[in-house]
């Protein structure tokens, strides 16, 4: 009875290693499978659909890739996607240091409101956040008989396009900062003062250089949606050629032309940027994880 | 650091987008609010017209296009996008324009014909062969027959798909206002799909190869198939069809703050001149002159066509009766779809 008693721990004890190690390593075929189906998922979600993209746009050979992008419509809509996005990142750039200093660094009454202000722009529907900017100062909204009179189209113009793209890449600063700024805390800024050191010195020499590497990322996700943005732009737009398209949209006007290579070629411009983007975004993940924010959303 | 950095940068992007946009010369711009299917033919046109501005006065025109639903093109022009001209689906969607005041109501006597310098009509598009064997308004109401038709809440050319068919019933012995109801009611059923505008049902029903028989304005249909190549579609003339007129007109309103109005006036009589009209046939739409006409015959087959005057007492009684907010297409898409 004792020896049958003793037996089972033996076995017990053993397992229990065992048990733990198989927690964190599984056996070598269901690492496969895992691995197998994580891979084919990314394939067939994103590697394939952009492939095809590039496919698409060099079916008709080098030339007519180039041609379809030389046209004047086309380069009318890039021209257009990076004024916007010229104004449109710096503005947020401004309004994100400015709205997480504020937040993370001092205390005042509505706070919270401001940050759930913030993040509106990630709920709304695009297409709302371009009405909004038709109901306000379209022809027939609350600021449009006064535009109209002195002369200053808003929608339908350069100036609409711009302000949905801002409202819409709105939170990307501010939300990447306002955690990293609460996490580091103001003691550092606090030592400078008291070293006499002004607001501005203050900011400049210790706050900046503390959140370079987010404010960075946070700049590059707001440019990208800034650059890609459809639906609160197709809104504001009007669509006219070489003149209120933006490249989202010149996408959709000569896919609907049947100008399939030219189309595609636009689109491979978007896919390109984005491409770039995910590069940079996953070398500063790399190098400077660690100056992130490091508790992530 | 980063912003120092940054904003040379966006000055220079800055400064090259406004450097390029800036025009070379003094030369004057129209801009022409049109619908989905007249793109091709309307960048042929404000070519030629261009050059033949030029010829007669020396002064140098652009003309900027935009394009999309005939309803939304409207609304937009409603909303403030400075129209200079409206070539739109039909004459309803510029009657919203003239009840808002930015034109007068008599503006479709101010051009011949209606002020329509094009007409065309609705044909069925099938796939090659026609393996559903469809031949006339009838077959679209069978069972497992898929439909496709844009929105008529947004789409011109699916208002005058509507009204073809509503229309056709109308005009059997017999027709009954009920009986039109009970079909169209019934051929809703077959829409799998409503897009927003013409085009988009075009890619629905050839690139994307979803349903039977695809409600097309004859322009769209001869163009798909120019285009992708005859060996997808074929195009089916129904017994009896709808005079669809698509409208032009000068925005009144826009004119006066652009001072374009003698331009634009030229512009839009133009489009009636032998040369225009045969260019007008060359894309597809059937031209007002009967010289022109005879010559595209072969195109052109001839059916018998009804007005939206003759059956429906015109655009505004159509509109407000099968269209409106709760009016008779409401009420049965609402209850017709699966």
């Amino acid at each position: 009875m004792p020896a049958d008693a003793a037996s089972p721990p033996v076995p017990a004890v053993d397992r229990r290693p065992h048990a733990l190690r198989s927690a964190i390593e599984e056996p070598a075929w269901v690492r496969a499978i895992l691995i197998t189906i994580g891979l084919a998922f990314i394939g067939l979600f994103l590697v394939l659909p952009l492939t095809s993209v590039f496919v698409e746009a060099l079916r008709k050979g080098l030339a007519a890739y180039f041609d379809a992008l030389a046209t004047p419509d086309a380069l009318a809509a890039i021209r257009l996607t990076l004024l916007v996005a010229a104004i449109a990142v710096p503005c947020n750039l401004v309004f994100g240091v400015v709205a997480a200093w504020a937040i993370a660094k001092f205390e005042f009454p509505g706070k919270s409101i401001l940050i759930t202000f913030i993040d509106l722009p990630f709920s709304v529907s695009p297409v709302v956040a371009g009405l909004i900017y038709v109901l306000l100062f379209g022809a027939h909204g609350w600021l449009g008989p006064w535009l109209r009179e002195h002369d200053i189209q808003i929608i339908f113009a350069v100036p609409g396009i711009v302000l949905a793209t801002i409202f819409v890449t709105f939170p990307f600063v501010a939300r990447e900062l306002i955690p990293l700024m609460q996490e580091q805390g103001t003691e550092e800024e606090e030592a400078a003062l008291s070293l006499g050191a002004s607001g501005w010195q203050t900011f400049w020499y210790v706050t900046l250089p503390n959140i370079k590497w987010a404010l960075l990322y946070g700049v590059l996700l707001c440019n990208a949606r800034a650059m890609g943005e459809f639906g609160a732009v197709s809104v504001v737009s009007g669509h006219i050629r070489g003149l209120t398209n933006t490249m989202p949209l010149h996408v959709e006007i000569l896919y609907n032309e049947y100008n399939f290579v030219g189309a595609f070629a636009v689109a491979s411009l978007l896919a390109f940027l984005a491409l770039v983007t995910l590069i940079l975004k996953s070398l500063l993940e790399w190098r400077y994880g660690h100056e992130l924010a490091l508790p992530r959303r | 650091m980063t912003m120092s950095r940054r904003l040379p940068l966006a000055a220079a992007v800055l400064a090259v987008a406004v450097a390029g946009n800036g025009p070379a010369g003094a030369q004057t711009t129209l801009l022409n609010v049109s619908y989905d299917p007249t793109r091709e033919f309307y960048q042929e046109y404000n070519a030629a017209f261009a050059k033949l501005w030029k010829e007669k006065t020396g002064a140098d025109v652009q003309i900027r296009m935009s394009h999309g639903g005939s309803g939304k093109q409207a609304r937009s022009v409603i909303d403030g996008l400075p129209a200079d001209v409206v070539t739109l689906a039909l004459a309803g969607d510029v009657d919203e324009l003239a009840k808002r005041g930015l034109l007068k109501p008599d503006w479709q006597t101010r051009l011949p014909d209606n002020s329509a310098p094009y007409t065309s009509t609705i044909v069925f598009l099938v796939r090659k062969g026609n393996p559903k064997a469809i031949q006339d308004w009838p077959d679209l109401v069978r069972q497992g027959i898929q439909v496709i038709t844009p929105n008529p809440k947004t789409s011109g050319g699916a208002r005058w798909n509507y009204l073809a068919a509503w229309g056709y019933v109308l005009q059997q012995p017999g027709g009954t206002p009920e009986k039109a109801r009970e079909f169209v009611t019934q051929l809703y059923r077959n829409v799998p799909v409503l897009d927003t505008g013409a085009r988009g049902s075009t890619t629905t029903f050839v690139q994307r190869r979803i349903g039977d028989v695809f409600l097309s304005w004859e322009n769209e249909a001869l163009l798909a198939i120019k285009e992708l190549g005859p060996g997808e579609v074929d195009i089916v003339v129904p017994s009896i069809s709808i005079l669809a007129e698509p409208s032009v007109a000068v925005v009144d309103a826009n004119v006066e703050r652009n001072k374009t109005r003698e331009i634009a006036a030229a512009y839009l009589g133009n489009l009636y001149s032998p040369e225009s009209q045969e260019l007008i046939a060359r894309h597809f739409f059937r031209p007002r002159l009967p010289e022109v006409l005879a010559r595209h015959q072969a195109q052109f087959p001839p059916l018998r066509l009804f007005t939206i005057d003759e059956v429906f007492g015109g655009w505004e009684k159509a509109q407000s009766e099968h269209f409106a907010d709760g009016a008779i297409f409401d009420q049965i898409y609402q209850a017709g779809p699966r």
